[in-house]
């Protein structure tokens, strides 16, 4: 009797154990008759248990096997590495480096030649005429034509697929409306020969190159998603893709690791064996490992670790395009007065909130658009926006808090008498709990009560959309450098419109630099977007976006863009990686100055910046 | 005994159907859903997508549908994993949890039980206080602080053991000794006092009283009708033990399935919040029946009806 129960508990403890150490295998076997899919999966899961080099050869880089692999983190798990699919940063960044566009940016942000070697426009600006390269393979060594992208940007329209960029993208293609209906064969894009794509446009766009190069419109394999559908990109085996790179092997929630792909057509160029993408979530977790040099870049630093790191030859604070803004409820009383609006926004010290409450993480927002958007003539956004002239002075607040409480005595609300108490909706996630508690403060000074209301994040989100709410944190990051991206957002009907910015001037502006053919003329027009959007105050832009993160220097030619995405893939392990790197941090600046890397140099300049 | 079984397989399945359908309608009371991003995707794409996974059905057929397709063993497709079904999710990540979550619960047994019983019987010792000391603590701290401790010591500053993913022995170690410190005092202390309540019962007494010897006392008559309170803490804890811990999987990153569950319910995926929640549920249910039967063999005067 004893046995027995002894027999039973330690069963009991024990099953577990067992079926969880044979999970995998079990797994496989029982996978004989199910899709390939389902047992790539399993082999997936089996393999946490099995590889014991890939742990290793990220921290020895150098070592034996000569492989160089280069271990980065740059997010969790990406929900897809679908190129149709993904709308993350993080996922784009991945794709990035497994599949490449017709057309690529390169390292001074200017259009390169990718897929397509050489491309065209028409004098009407209305078909454009991509020539491939000879010879284009995909990973699995089968050729790439033309006919690639024609099958792969009629998918993104497939109301089946729901790409959540298709209308950014391609919107204004010819047939583009039939075709997200369903009818994908009237999407005027088509193969004249295997190296010759041509699209037609329903309206000229000037800066439908580089869209050609966003990650949405990478060529997908027709004949891997047809055998294995949406399940195609969730593993390696089915996963093929025409990048300098491919996905080799994926645990989820843990790595992807990517190969150096030989198929690639410059591949010659390429140094690095392979690139480990750490699947690491939590920012304390990437800064350990950091520290261990089982990583030796990251882009999740922890936010308290950064007073101590700011100076530090490794740690880069680099713009993005894109600015964190608070929408005003527009149709809302008080909210309907521009004067109120543009109170509110003037009472913002926008130097503090960037640089004390946000560490100099972000940089104090004068204009909407902020560095990085590139003008019709190629210069920046910016520098020609408001006569040169920042629209909101954000080195004067005393200036601007008296011009705010004259503007709100003005509206009728002197000392903020008789103002209606509002709130201020956030989630709760990077500083804007500390943003949210500023506010208080700041409208505080004209009188105004404010109430801070919490919210997370998935509810957040319907409720900014719906319009319910007094005002809310509010932010955007550029998929593509053309202004219209961002100031399209205030589009009476555009769906991100989330203050219900409604103004006949504004829209008639974006409505001209849409249809427009000259370049002087799209430009003024966007520039008076834009002077309409800060006079009115259609929205409260607060700080410029900045990435900020750790890359040890042994890192050599890669590359940050101000989309958000790290280029590795020219990149190159220095000598002596895999040795002890925990003393990167004083790891001293001689060595980065002798690095011929523009980027790193580049950054150095954005971080005094900042630092300023 | 086979009647008793089969009637709390009965209950088991109202009660995982009860759960089911609770959950099923509160999830989809919370506002949001699963296409919602920073930014806005098109009508189009947004109705297409509620089309495909027949979001766009009136709340009871979906949940009709969804409890037939369940009995049928299809939990659906991931709303947010595009392409990849509820049972692959649970069939790649559950192993990884069950392996770690396994582990725990044996370091938790194997070190609770002795350490709780050698506190009993050193009552009021030095061996006892400090034991007692030990249990509060793991109970007390949170399981990130001690996760972020054991990093920083064993990963950043000694540079023992490796502080991303779980491809070695190594890797095992930070993430069980961060999960098992909890059940462990907690074991640790219901050993104890159950312990000290069978120690000074009269049969104790007799038994010491016959000559029997002191091992014998502890084992054949002590610890037999000590451990039962330690058995019914122990079936739950399994269950939730072997689904893994969101806090320790996101801090070792660990591609296990407790960072599912967490992940499902932001994200709004309500087929994996399902899928998820049923799994835990069942998981649950068979402990403790499991336990039950464990205690007619532990106590034979406990009789199953």
């Amino acid at each position: 009797m004893k046995k027995r129960v002894i027999a039973l508990m330690l069963a009991v403890t024990m099953v577990f154990g067992l079926t969880a150490c044979g999970g995998g295998n079990s797994g496989s076997s029982d996978g004989a008759g199910s899709t390939d899919a389902e047992q790539s999966t399993d082999d997936g899961a089996d393999a946490t248990g099995s590889t014991d080099d890939s742990g290793e050869s990220a921290e020895a880089p150098a070592a034996a096997s000569g492989e160089k692999i280069l271990s980065v983190q740059v997010g969790p798990d990406p929900e897809t590495i679908d190129p149709a699919l993904n709308s993350a940063v993080d996922g784009g960044n991945m794709l990035l480096h497994s599949f490449e566009c017709l057309l690529t940016v390169d390292e001074d942000g200017k259009l390169a030649p990718g897929q397509a070697e050489s491309w065209e426009t028409s004098e009407d600006g209305l078909t454009w005429t991509f020539h491939l390269r000879e010879g284009l393979k995909w990973s699995d060594g089968t050729d790439l034509t033309a006919n690639d992208f024609v099958y792969s940007w009629k998918r993104v329209c497939d109301p089946m697929v729901a790409a959540p960029y298709a209308e950014t993208v391609l919107a204004m293609v010819v047939g583009y409306d039939q075709a997200i209906e369903g009818d994908l064969d009237a999407l005027q894009v088509v193969a004249e020969d295997d190296q010759t794509l041509v699209v037609t446009l329903s309206a000229p766009c000037s800066y439908f190159g580089s869209l050609a190069a966003f990650a949405t419109l990478s060529p997908v394999q027709q004949a891997t998603i047809e055998a294995n559908g949406d399940a195609w990109a969730t593993s390696a085996e089915t996963y093929i893709s025409n990048g300098p790179f491919y996905v080799s092997e994926w645990v989820p929630g843990s790595y992807i690791l990517m190969s150096k792909n030989p198929n690639y057509w410059n591949a010659d160029a390429i140094k690095l064996d392979g690139i480990k993408w750490n699947l690491i979530e939590d920012a304390n977790a990437s800064y350990s490992a950091y520290q261990t040099g089982e990583v030796l870049f990251i882009k999740d630093v922890p936010t308290e670790e950064i007073p101590s790191l700011s100076g530090n030859a490794d740690f880069y604070v680099d713009p993005i395009i894109g600015t964190y803004y608070l929408s005003v409820n527009t149709e809302r009383e008080p909210f309907n007065d521009p004067k109120v609006r543009k109170a509110l926004s003037l009472a913002i010290d926008r130097e503090y909130v960037a640089g004390t409450l946000m560490q100099g993480t972000y940089s104090a927002a004068s204009n909407f658009m902020g560095p990085g958007w590139i003008d019709t003539d190629g210069s920046q956004f910016i520098d020609n926006a408001n006569g040169g002239q920042p629209y909101i002075d954000v080195t004067n607040y005393e200036a601007n808090l008296e011009e705010a409480k004259q503007l709100l005595a003005d509206a009728g609300y002197p000392d903020g008498e008789g103002f209606p108490s509002i709130s201020y909706s956030t989630n709760d996630a990077g500083y804007h709990r500390v943003v949210a508690e500023y506010l208080q403060q700041a409208w505080g000074e004209l009188g105004i009560d404010l109430t801070v209301d919490i919210v997370e994040w998935a509810s957040f989100t319907p409720m900014r959309r719906n319009g319910d709410y007094d005002s809310a944190r509010n932010g955007w990051v550029g998929d593509y450098s053309d202004p219209s991206n961002m100031l399209d957002l205030l589009y009476s009907t555009n769906g991100n419109n989330d203050g219900n910015f409604n103004n006949a001037d504004y829209d008639a502006a974006m409505e001209t630099s849409r249809t427009t053919l000259d370049a002087k003329e799209r430009s003024e027009a966007l520039h008076t977007a834009e002077d309409i959007l800060m006079e009115e105050t259609g929205c409260i832009p607060v700080a410029y976006y900045n990435d900020f993160w750790l890359q040890s220097d042994k890192i050599t030619g890669s590359w940050h863009s101000p989309y958000g995405y790290w280029y590795f893939m020219y990149a190159d392990i220095a000598d002596g990686a895999g040795a002890d790197n925990a003393d990167n941090a004083e790891a001293d600046n001689a060595d980065n100055a002798e690095a011929d890397n523009a980027d790193n140099a580049e950054a150095d300049n954005a971080e005094a910046e900042v630092a300023e | 005994m086979a009647k008793y079984i089969a009637k709390r397989v009965g209950l088991a399945i109202v009660t995982i159907w009860a759960v089911a359908t609770i959950t099923f309608f509160l999830m989809n009371m919370v506002p949001g859903g699963p296409f919602l991003s920073e930014k806005a995707i098109s009508p189009q794409a947004t109705a297409a997508l509620e089309a495909k996974y027949g979001l766009d059905k009136p709340l009871f057929q979906r949940y009709l549908t969804y409890i037939g397709d369940a009995l049928h063993g299809d939990f659906g497709d991931s709303l947010k994993q595009r392409g990849r079904t509820v049972m692959d999710i649970i069939k790649m990540k559950f192993p990884v949890s069950a392996r770690v979550g396994g582990l725990t619960v044996c370091v938790a047994l194997l070190l609770g039980i002795p350490l709780g019983c050698i506190a009993a019987l050193k009552r009021g010792k030095f061996l006892d206080s400090l034991i007692s000391v030990v249990a509060t603590c793991g109970i007390a701290v949170p399981s990130f602080v001690i996760c972020t401790l054991l990093l920083y010591f064993f990963g950043v500053k000694l540079m023992l053991l490796p502080t991303v993913g779980l491809s070695s022995w190594k890797h095992f170690v930070m993430p069980v000794m961060a999960l098992s410190f909890y059940p462990t005092a907690y074991i640790m202390r219901l050993m104890r006092s159950s312990m000290l309540d069978v120690l000074g019962q009269d049969y104790m007494r007799t038994a010491k009283a016959k000559g029997v010897a002191g091992f014998f006392i502890l084992f054949k008559h002590a610890l037999r009708n000590a451990i039962l309170p330690v058995i019914t803490y122990v079936g739950p804890m399994l269950a939730y033990t072997v689904t893994g811990s969101f806090v320790v999987e996101k801090i070792f990153t660990i591609p296990g399935l407790g960072g599912e569950f967490i992940t499902a319910i932001n994200g709004r995926d309500y087929t994996l919040i399902m899928g998820t929640t049923i799994f835990l549920a069942t998981l649950i249910v068979i402990m403790n029946v499991v336990v039950d039967i464990v205690y007619k063999f532990v106590d034979p005067r406990i009789k199953l009806k």
